[in-house]
Protein backbone atom coordinates (compact mmCIF):
# COMPACT_ATOMS: atom_id res chain seq x y z
CA UNK A 1 0.00 0.00 0.00
CA UNK A 2 2.78 2.39 0.90
CA UNK A 3 4.53 1.57 -2.33
CA UNK A 4 1.39 2.44 -4.28
CA UNK A 5 1.10 5.77 -2.46
CA UNK A 6 4.76 6.61 -3.12
CA UNK A 7 4.19 5.75 -6.77
CA UNK A 8 1.13 8.03 -7.01
CA UNK A 9 2.97 10.84 -5.21
CA UNK A 10 5.42 11.31 -8.09
CA UNK A 11 4.52 13.80 -10.84
CA UNK A 12 2.31 12.04 -13.40
CA UNK A 13 3.61 11.92 -16.98
CA UNK A 14 1.47 13.23 -19.86
CA UNK A 15 0.55 9.72 -20.96
CA UNK A 16 -1.22 9.16 -17.64
CA UNK A 17 -2.92 12.59 -17.32
CA UNK A 18 -4.08 12.90 -20.94
CA UNK A 19 -5.89 9.52 -21.11
CA UNK A 20 -7.51 10.16 -17.69
CA UNK A 21 -8.92 13.45 -19.02
CA UNK A 22 -10.40 11.54 -21.98
CA UNK A 23 -11.84 9.04 -19.50
CA UNK A 24 -13.54 11.84 -17.51
CA UNK A 25 -15.05 13.17 -20.75
CA UNK A 26 -16.35 9.70 -21.62
CA UNK A 27 -17.79 9.18 -18.11
CA UNK A 28 -19.72 12.44 -18.39
CA UNK A 29 -21.06 11.46 -21.82
CA UNK A 30 -22.03 8.04 -20.49
CA UNK A 31 -24.12 9.70 -17.79
CA UNK A 32 -25.74 12.00 -20.34
CA UNK A 33 -23.69 15.15 -19.72
CA UNK A 34 -21.27 17.28 -21.72
CA UNK A 35 -17.82 18.26 -20.50
CA UNK A 36 -17.84 22.05 -20.08
CA UNK A 37 -16.38 23.77 -17.06
CA UNK A 38 -16.71 27.46 -17.98
CA UNK A 39 -20.51 27.02 -18.10
CA UNK A 40 -20.39 27.06 -14.30
CA UNK A 41 -19.50 30.77 -14.32
CA UNK A 42 -22.67 31.43 -16.31
CA UNK A 43 -24.67 29.27 -13.89
CA UNK A 44 -23.36 31.28 -10.93
CA UNK A 45 -24.40 34.53 -12.70
CA UNK A 46 -27.85 33.05 -13.25
CA UNK A 47 -28.17 31.96 -9.61
CA UNK A 48 -27.17 35.46 -8.46
CA UNK A 49 -30.12 36.92 -10.38
CA UNK A 50 -28.44 38.21 -13.55
CA UNK A 51 -31.54 37.22 -15.52
CA UNK A 52 -32.97 40.59 -14.44
CA UNK A 53 -30.39 42.48 -16.49
CA UNK A 54 -29.78 40.14 -19.44
CA UNK A 55 -31.77 37.34 -21.09
CA UNK A 56 -28.46 35.58 -21.59
CA UNK A 57 -28.67 34.45 -17.97
CA UNK A 58 -32.31 33.33 -18.08
CA UNK A 59 -32.34 29.56 -17.87
CA UNK A 60 -33.10 26.94 -15.29
CA UNK A 61 -29.88 26.69 -13.31
CA UNK A 62 -31.14 23.48 -11.66
CA UNK A 63 -30.27 21.67 -14.90
CA UNK A 64 -26.65 22.51 -14.15
CA UNK A 65 -26.53 21.28 -10.55
CA UNK A 66 -24.59 18.18 -11.69
CA UNK A 67 -21.91 20.49 -13.14
CA UNK A 68 -21.70 22.49 -9.88
CA UNK A 69 -21.25 19.17 -8.05
CA UNK A 70 -18.53 18.32 -10.55
CA UNK A 71 -16.59 21.51 -9.74
CA UNK A 72 -17.04 20.99 -6.00
CA UNK A 73 -15.33 17.64 -6.61
CA UNK A 74 -12.68 19.41 -8.69
CA UNK A 75 -11.86 21.75 -5.77
CA UNK A 76 -11.72 18.76 -3.39
CA UNK A 77 -9.44 16.92 -5.82
CA UNK A 78 -7.04 19.87 -5.81
CA UNK A 79 -7.08 19.89 -2.01
CA UNK A 80 -6.42 16.13 -1.74
CA UNK A 81 -3.62 16.31 -4.31
CA UNK A 82 -1.89 19.22 -2.55
CA UNK A 83 -2.21 17.90 1.00
CA UNK A 84 -1.79 14.15 0.60
CA UNK A 85 -0.36 13.32 -2.81
CA UNK A 86 2.37 15.87 -3.53
CA UNK A 87 5.21 15.83 -0.96
CA UNK A 88 7.51 17.53 -3.48
CA UNK A 89 6.00 20.60 -5.15
CA UNK A 90 8.85 21.33 -7.54
CA UNK A 91 7.84 21.30 -11.19
CA UNK A 92 10.53 20.05 -13.57
CA UNK A 93 10.10 22.68 -16.28
CA UNK A 94 12.74 22.95 -18.99
CA UNK A 95 15.96 24.87 -18.37
CA UNK A 96 15.15 27.32 -21.16
CA UNK A 97 11.80 28.19 -19.51
CA UNK A 98 13.60 28.75 -16.19
CA UNK A 99 16.04 31.12 -17.91
CA UNK A 100 13.36 33.01 -19.84
CA UNK A 101 11.26 33.50 -16.71
CA UNK A 102 14.22 34.66 -14.64
CA UNK A 103 14.93 37.25 -17.31
CA UNK A 104 11.46 38.76 -16.98
CA UNK A 105 11.72 38.86 -13.19
CA UNK A 106 10.30 35.59 -11.80
CA UNK A 107 12.41 34.78 -8.74
CA UNK A 108 12.54 30.97 -8.45
CA UNK A 109 10.91 29.38 -11.51
CA UNK A 110 9.86 25.76 -11.00
CA UNK A 111 10.50 25.50 -7.25
CA UNK A 112 6.74 25.35 -6.64
CA UNK A 113 3.58 25.09 -8.77
CA UNK A 114 3.43 28.85 -9.39
CA UNK A 115 5.32 32.07 -8.55
CA UNK A 116 4.65 32.73 -4.86
CA UNK A 117 5.53 36.42 -5.25
CA UNK A 118 2.47 36.83 -7.47
CA UNK A 119 -0.06 34.21 -6.31
CA UNK A 120 0.96 33.58 -2.69
CA UNK A 121 -1.47 34.85 -0.04
CA UNK A 122 1.20 37.14 1.51
CA UNK A 123 1.35 39.42 -1.53
CA UNK A 124 -2.21 39.18 -2.65
CA UNK A 125 -3.30 42.78 -2.13
CA UNK A 126 -0.60 44.25 -4.34
CA UNK A 127 -1.64 45.80 -7.66
CA UNK A 128 0.29 43.14 -9.56
CA UNK A 129 -1.38 40.20 -7.83
CA UNK A 130 -4.84 41.69 -8.30
CA UNK A 131 -4.15 42.24 -12.01
CA UNK A 132 -3.02 38.61 -12.36
CA UNK A 133 -5.89 37.09 -10.41
CA UNK A 134 -8.91 39.35 -10.92
CA UNK A 135 -7.83 40.78 -14.29
CA UNK A 136 -6.69 37.43 -15.67
CA UNK A 137 -9.82 35.76 -14.33
CA UNK A 138 -11.99 38.45 -15.96
CA UNK A 139 -10.46 37.74 -19.40
CA UNK A 140 -10.94 34.00 -18.87
CA UNK A 141 -14.61 34.48 -17.95
CA UNK A 142 -15.36 36.96 -20.74
CA UNK A 143 -13.45 35.07 -23.43
CA UNK A 144 -14.80 31.61 -22.66
CA UNK A 145 -18.39 32.84 -22.74
CA UNK A 146 -17.81 34.77 -25.98
CA UNK A 147 -16.25 31.68 -27.58
CA UNK A 148 -18.87 29.47 -25.87
CA UNK A 149 -16.30 27.16 -24.32
CA UNK A 150 -12.90 26.72 -22.74
CA UNK A 151 -10.25 24.02 -22.91
CA UNK A 152 -12.69 21.31 -21.81
CA UNK A 153 -15.49 22.26 -24.22
CA UNK A 154 -13.42 23.26 -27.25
CA UNK A 155 -9.91 21.75 -27.03
CA UNK A 156 -10.93 18.40 -25.52
CA UNK A 157 -14.62 17.76 -26.39
CA UNK A 158 -14.79 19.87 -29.54
CA UNK A 159 -11.61 18.60 -31.17
CA UNK A 160 -12.48 15.02 -30.14
CA UNK A 161 -15.77 15.50 -31.97
CA UNK A 162 -13.87 16.92 -34.99
CA UNK A 163 -15.61 20.29 -34.72
CA UNK A 164 -14.21 22.89 -37.13
CA UNK A 165 -15.34 25.80 -34.96
CA UNK A 166 -13.57 24.36 -31.95
CA UNK A 167 -10.37 24.26 -33.96
CA UNK A 168 -10.86 27.97 -34.75
CA UNK A 169 -11.43 28.66 -31.04
CA UNK A 170 -8.25 26.74 -30.11
CA UNK A 171 -6.32 28.79 -32.70
CA UNK A 172 -7.70 31.84 -30.86
CA UNK A 173 -6.56 30.42 -27.48
CA UNK A 174 -3.03 30.25 -28.86
CA UNK A 175 -3.10 33.67 -30.52
CA UNK A 176 -4.07 35.16 -27.14
CA UNK A 177 -1.65 33.01 -25.15
CA UNK A 178 1.30 33.79 -27.41
CA UNK A 179 0.54 37.53 -27.48
CA UNK A 180 0.32 37.62 -23.70
CA UNK A 181 3.37 35.44 -23.03
CA UNK A 182 5.74 37.12 -25.47
CA UNK A 183 4.53 40.73 -25.67
CA UNK A 184 2.49 41.76 -22.64
CA UNK A 185 3.46 39.55 -19.70
CA UNK A 186 6.91 41.13 -19.08
CA UNK A 187 5.16 44.48 -18.45
CA UNK A 188 2.61 42.91 -16.09
CA UNK A 189 5.35 41.17 -14.10
CA UNK A 190 7.16 44.52 -13.81
CA UNK A 191 4.10 46.16 -12.18
CA UNK B 1 -27.27 12.97 -3.53
CA UNK B 2 -28.11 11.74 -7.01
CA UNK B 3 -25.25 13.87 -8.36
CA UNK B 4 -22.63 12.26 -6.14
CA UNK B 5 -21.09 10.42 -9.10
CA UNK B 6 -20.30 13.77 -10.76
CA UNK B 7 -18.53 14.91 -7.62
CA UNK B 8 -16.41 11.75 -7.68
CA UNK B 9 -15.54 12.37 -11.35
CA UNK B 10 -14.62 15.94 -10.36
CA UNK B 11 -12.29 14.64 -7.65
CA UNK B 12 -10.58 12.35 -10.18
CA UNK B 13 -10.30 15.27 -12.63
CA UNK B 14 -8.90 17.59 -9.94
CA UNK B 15 -6.29 15.07 -8.81
CA UNK B 16 -5.33 14.26 -12.42
CA UNK B 17 -4.74 17.90 -13.39
CA UNK B 18 -2.87 18.55 -10.14
CA UNK B 19 -0.57 15.54 -10.40
CA UNK B 20 -0.12 16.08 -14.14
CA UNK B 21 1.04 19.65 -13.29
CA UNK B 22 -1.50 21.06 -15.76
CA UNK B 23 -2.50 23.56 -13.05
CA UNK B 24 1.07 24.85 -12.83
CA UNK B 25 1.57 28.44 -14.05
CA UNK B 26 5.07 27.35 -15.11
CA UNK B 27 3.78 24.51 -17.30
CA UNK B 28 1.49 26.94 -19.14
CA UNK B 29 4.40 29.33 -19.69
CA UNK B 30 6.48 26.42 -20.97
CA UNK B 31 3.65 25.52 -23.37
CA UNK B 32 3.29 29.04 -24.78
CA UNK B 33 7.08 29.16 -25.23
CA UNK B 34 7.13 25.76 -27.00
CA UNK B 35 9.86 24.55 -24.64
CA UNK B 36 8.48 21.17 -23.63
CA UNK B 37 6.28 18.43 -25.00
CA UNK B 38 4.48 17.93 -21.67
CA UNK B 39 1.29 20.01 -22.21
CA UNK B 40 1.06 19.02 -25.87
CA UNK B 41 1.32 15.38 -24.78
CA UNK B 42 -1.49 15.85 -22.24
CA UNK B 43 -3.90 17.66 -24.60
CA UNK B 44 -2.82 15.61 -27.64
CA UNK B 45 -3.29 12.22 -26.00
CA UNK B 46 -6.64 13.30 -24.51
CA UNK B 47 -7.83 14.44 -27.96
CA UNK B 48 -6.58 11.33 -29.83
CA UNK B 49 -8.27 9.06 -27.29
CA UNK B 50 -11.31 11.36 -27.36
CA UNK B 51 -11.59 11.06 -31.16
CA UNK B 52 -11.39 7.26 -30.94
CA UNK B 53 -13.96 7.23 -28.13
CA UNK B 54 -16.46 9.44 -29.95
CA UNK B 55 -16.03 7.51 -33.21
CA UNK B 56 -16.70 4.33 -31.25
CA UNK B 57 -19.81 5.90 -29.64
CA UNK B 58 -21.15 7.01 -33.03
CA UNK B 59 -20.40 3.82 -34.96
CA UNK B 60 -21.73 1.42 -32.33
CA UNK B 61 -24.67 3.74 -31.51
CA UNK B 62 -23.71 3.36 -27.87
CA UNK B 63 -26.38 4.13 -25.29
CA UNK B 64 -25.82 6.02 -22.07
CA UNK B 65 -26.69 4.91 -18.52
CA UNK B 66 -30.35 5.88 -19.03
CA UNK B 67 -30.59 3.93 -22.30
CA UNK B 68 -30.59 7.01 -24.59
CA UNK B 69 -28.27 7.29 -27.55
CA UNK B 70 -25.23 9.32 -26.57
CA UNK B 71 -25.19 12.65 -28.38
CA UNK B 72 -22.13 14.86 -28.44
CA UNK B 73 -23.06 18.53 -28.63
CA UNK B 74 -21.76 20.61 -31.53
CA UNK B 75 -20.20 24.04 -31.13
CA UNK B 76 -21.55 27.45 -32.16
CA UNK B 77 -20.39 28.52 -35.63
CA UNK B 78 -18.84 31.94 -36.37
CA UNK B 79 -15.34 33.27 -36.96
CA UNK B 80 -15.74 36.40 -34.82
CA UNK B 81 -17.12 34.56 -31.80
CA UNK B 82 -14.58 31.73 -31.80
CA UNK B 83 -11.53 33.71 -32.86
CA UNK B 84 -12.04 36.90 -30.80
CA UNK B 85 -13.53 35.07 -27.82
CA UNK B 86 -10.80 32.44 -28.02
CA UNK B 87 -8.09 35.11 -28.17
CA UNK B 88 -9.47 36.96 -25.15
CA UNK B 89 -9.56 33.69 -23.21
CA UNK B 90 -6.00 32.91 -24.36
CA UNK B 91 -4.79 36.28 -23.01
CA UNK B 92 -6.31 35.41 -19.63
CA UNK B 93 -5.02 31.83 -19.70
CA UNK B 94 -1.41 33.03 -20.06
CA UNK B 95 -1.84 35.53 -17.17
CA UNK B 96 -3.48 33.26 -14.60
CA UNK B 97 -1.70 30.16 -15.92
CA UNK B 98 -5.03 28.40 -15.58
CA UNK B 99 -8.09 27.72 -17.70
CA UNK B 100 -11.44 27.38 -15.88
CA UNK B 101 -10.90 23.79 -14.60
CA UNK B 102 -7.50 24.59 -13.07
CA UNK B 103 -8.86 27.85 -11.59
CA UNK B 104 -11.24 25.76 -9.48
CA UNK B 105 -8.57 23.14 -8.74
CA UNK B 106 -6.21 25.88 -7.55
CA UNK B 107 -8.77 27.03 -4.97
CA UNK B 108 -8.38 23.61 -3.36
CA UNK B 109 -4.67 23.32 -4.10
CA UNK B 110 -3.36 26.80 -3.23
CA UNK B 111 -6.17 28.30 -1.19
CA UNK B 112 -8.39 31.36 -1.15
CA UNK B 113 -6.38 33.75 -3.40
CA UNK B 114 -7.81 31.87 -6.37
CA UNK B 115 -11.32 32.73 -5.24
CA UNK B 116 -10.38 36.22 -6.47
CA UNK B 117 -9.72 34.73 -9.92
CA UNK B 118 -13.09 32.90 -9.82
CA UNK B 119 -14.70 36.21 -8.86
CA UNK B 120 -12.98 37.86 -11.83
CA UNK B 121 -14.20 35.10 -14.14
CA UNK B 122 -17.79 35.44 -12.92
CA UNK B 123 -17.53 39.22 -13.46
CA UNK B 124 -16.15 38.62 -16.96
CA UNK B 125 -18.98 36.22 -17.78
CA UNK B 126 -21.52 38.74 -16.44
CA UNK B 127 -19.99 41.51 -18.57
CA UNK B 128 -20.21 39.32 -21.66
CA UNK B 129 -23.87 38.69 -20.90
CA UNK B 130 -24.50 42.46 -20.72
CA UNK B 131 -22.92 43.16 -24.11
CA UNK B 132 -23.77 39.89 -25.88
CA UNK B 133 -26.12 41.50 -28.42
CA UNK B 134 -23.73 44.30 -29.31
CA UNK B 135 -20.75 42.03 -30.00
CA UNK B 136 -20.01 40.50 -33.42
CA UNK B 137 -20.51 36.74 -33.52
Amino acid sequence: MEKILTFIQQPWPWWVSGPLIAYVMFSLLYFGKGFGISTNFKTVCCMLGSCKVSDFFCFNWRDQVWNLMFIIGVVLGGFVAAHYLTPDMTVAISASTVNDLKEIGIVNPGTSYLPEEIFGSDNIWSLRSLVFLVGGGFLVGFGTRYANGCTSGHAISGLSNLQYWSLIAVVGFFIGGLLMTHLILPYLIAL
Amino acid sequence: MKHLRFMIMGILFGITLSKGEIISWYRIQEMFRFQSFHMYGVIGSAVVLGILTIQFIKRTKLKDAQGNYISVSTQEPGYARNLIGGTIFGLGWAITGACPGPLFILVGHQGWPFLLAILGAVAGTFTYGLFERKLPH
